[in-house]
């Protein structure tokens, strides 16, 4: 029972983990474009 | 196609020549297969029985390491000496150049995978219970596997930060079915306990595919260095 | 198009609520293995996306190598990169789901060796990627990509050929699906296409900003800063 609970808990850490990467990436992103402006 | 052979053969000669004068790659080699194969002797130890269950997995273990540094320093020397450039721009075919390499390093891995056999039957007591002349082909089946892709994506590493290790981890997945191959063709043949033909009929689909897609491929990577 | 994205992001979270709820309680429970094999609706749509998204960047290397057209390129990667993602999650889901029903938690069946030796190539693949300083890289990794996908059907088949030497317990077995069953999974499946999608156009995005960006910064170091002459 509890490896069910594990299984879909895993799946959303990892998804999670990926867009949160994603989101970081995005705002260092943000941050060369405003040094850019400059 | 004409130009193939001859420019293959050219090539090939120049790098056996190169390496006999200097000996320096080929003496750091055998060392090196030595010593792979007394640290397996020391890792694993079992009786003659045993011994013959495991010896496939181990001896290919043992040949794919000693490949793996000997692929490494395929393109070592064009590097150094910016020969690459020379060939990009020369009329010779690119797939001359690949087929020599592998061609060199297949001769190569093959001399080491001599030099180690002997002493892994006799550190091991390995006695073939199965034809052992069908060992010959998947030795050369699968020495070839492991050569082509190797010499092909020791190309691709060239550019890459840490190239020595992107050459493993390129080659390690990739190879994966010939190296099942490999492994269960010499351990059907040692154990005698099934037949090896499948193996050796996968080998060689493997083989034909890959240096297909090699010789393919292989003048689009050479110009995208 | 930029109302587009947070639109499509609520859809796939009502739509993902909606295929949790039916995996957890609208499911019937399985006879044999009880309430873990609902792991299942997890499972498969998760290995199918990541099959698809391969798949699709196996298109887009090959039409790179033909074309040279620097969207392919940038569909390739991402493609690659999410579906490494939901390889991970069919890696990890599966001997979760393994341990309890067949007591291992890992076997040499073919469809579980298959998925870890694709997901090894594409973790090779994103290596390349990231490692690689040549100027055609993209190049490079579309070749890999070419050789990846003339492997699998290799895999593949040495692993039959190892199975049918050395049988072994056959995991997550064949048979009919129950009707219900099945709508679940295909629901499932829906849902996690959606996530797939709505995560590839972020990457995507992000991969074209990315670029603009270095371009930007190439075209800044090329221009005499003021005062320098």
């Amino acid at each position: 029972m509890n490896f069910l609970y594990a299984a879909y808990t895993a799946t959303w850490i990892i998804h999670i983990t990926y867009l949160a990467s994603l989101f970081r990436r995005y705002k260092r992103l943000r941050k060369e474009i405003e040094e850019l402006k400059k | 196609m004409s130009v193939l052979v001859p420019i293959t053969r050219a090539t090939l000669a120049k790098d056996l020549r190169l390496e006999w004068r200097s000996k320096d790659a080929i003496n750091a080699m055998l060392f090196f297969a030595l010593l792979v194969v007394v640290v397996f002797s020391f890792s694993f130890d079992p009786d003659a029985e045993e011994s013959r269950q495991i010896a496939g997995g181990l001896v290919w273990v043992a040949f794919l390491f000693a490949a793996v540094v000997a692929l490494n320093q395929t393109w070592a020397r064009e590097l150094r000496n910016q020969v690459l450039d020379a060939y990009r721009v020369s009329p010779a075919p690119a797939n001359s150049l690949f087929l020599a390499k592998a061609l060199g390093n297949f001769i190569f891995v093959g001399v080491l995978e001599a030099l180690m056999t002997p002493l892994f039957i006799m550190f091991y007591k390995l006695r073939a219970l199965g034809p052992a002349w069908q060992l010959f082909p998947v030795a050369i089946l699968g020495t070839w596997a492991l050569v082509v892709n190797g010499t092909f994506f020791a190309a691709i590493s060239l550019r890459t930060r840490s190239r020595e290790i992107m050459l493993p981890l390129l080659l390690f997945p990739i190879s994966i079915p010939a190296i099942l191959g490999m492994v269960n063709a010499t351990t059907a043949i040692l154990t005698g306990e099934l037949s090896a033909r499948f193996w050796i009929v996968l080998l060689a689909t493997y083989d034909v595919v890959f240096t297909t897609a090699c010789l393919l491929l292989f003048e689009t990577v050479l110009h995208a260095e | 198009m930029k109302r587009v994205f947070p639109i499509l992001g609520i859809l796939t979270a009502i739509l993902l609520s909606y295929a949790l709820y039916e995996a957890l309680v609208v499911a019937p429970t399985e006879q044999t293995m009880g309430n873990v094999q609902r792991i299942f609706y997890y499972h498969v749509p998760s290995a199918w996306t990541a099959f698809l998204l391969f798949l699709i960047n196996f298109i887009a290397s090959v039409v790179y190598l033909v074309r040279r057209n620097p969207v392919a390129d940038v569909i390739a990667l991402v493609t690659a990169e999410v579906g490494v993602v939901f390889c991970t999650v069919v890696l990890v889901t599966g001997p979760l789901w393994a341990r309890p029903v067949w007591g291992i938690w890992w076997t040499w069946d073919i469809r579980l060796t298959s998925t870890l030796v694709l997901w090894l190539i594409y973790i090779a693949y994103l290596m390349l990627r990231r490692f690689s300083t040549s100027g055609q890289t993209p190049v490079l990794a579309a070749a890999l990509a070419v050789f990846g996908a003339l492997d699998v059907p290799l895999v593949y088949f040495s692993i039959w050929i190892f199975r049918t030497q050395h049988p072994q317990p056959v995991i997550g077995g064949g048979g009919s699906i129950d009707p219900v069953m099945l709508h679940v999974l295909l629901i499932n499946w829906a849902a996690f296409l959606c996530l797939a999608a709505l995560v590839c156009w972020s990457r995507y995005r992000l991969e074209m900003l990315q670029r603009e960006v270095e371009q930007a910064q190439a075209q800044e170091s090329l221009v005499a800063p003021r005062g320098a002459r």
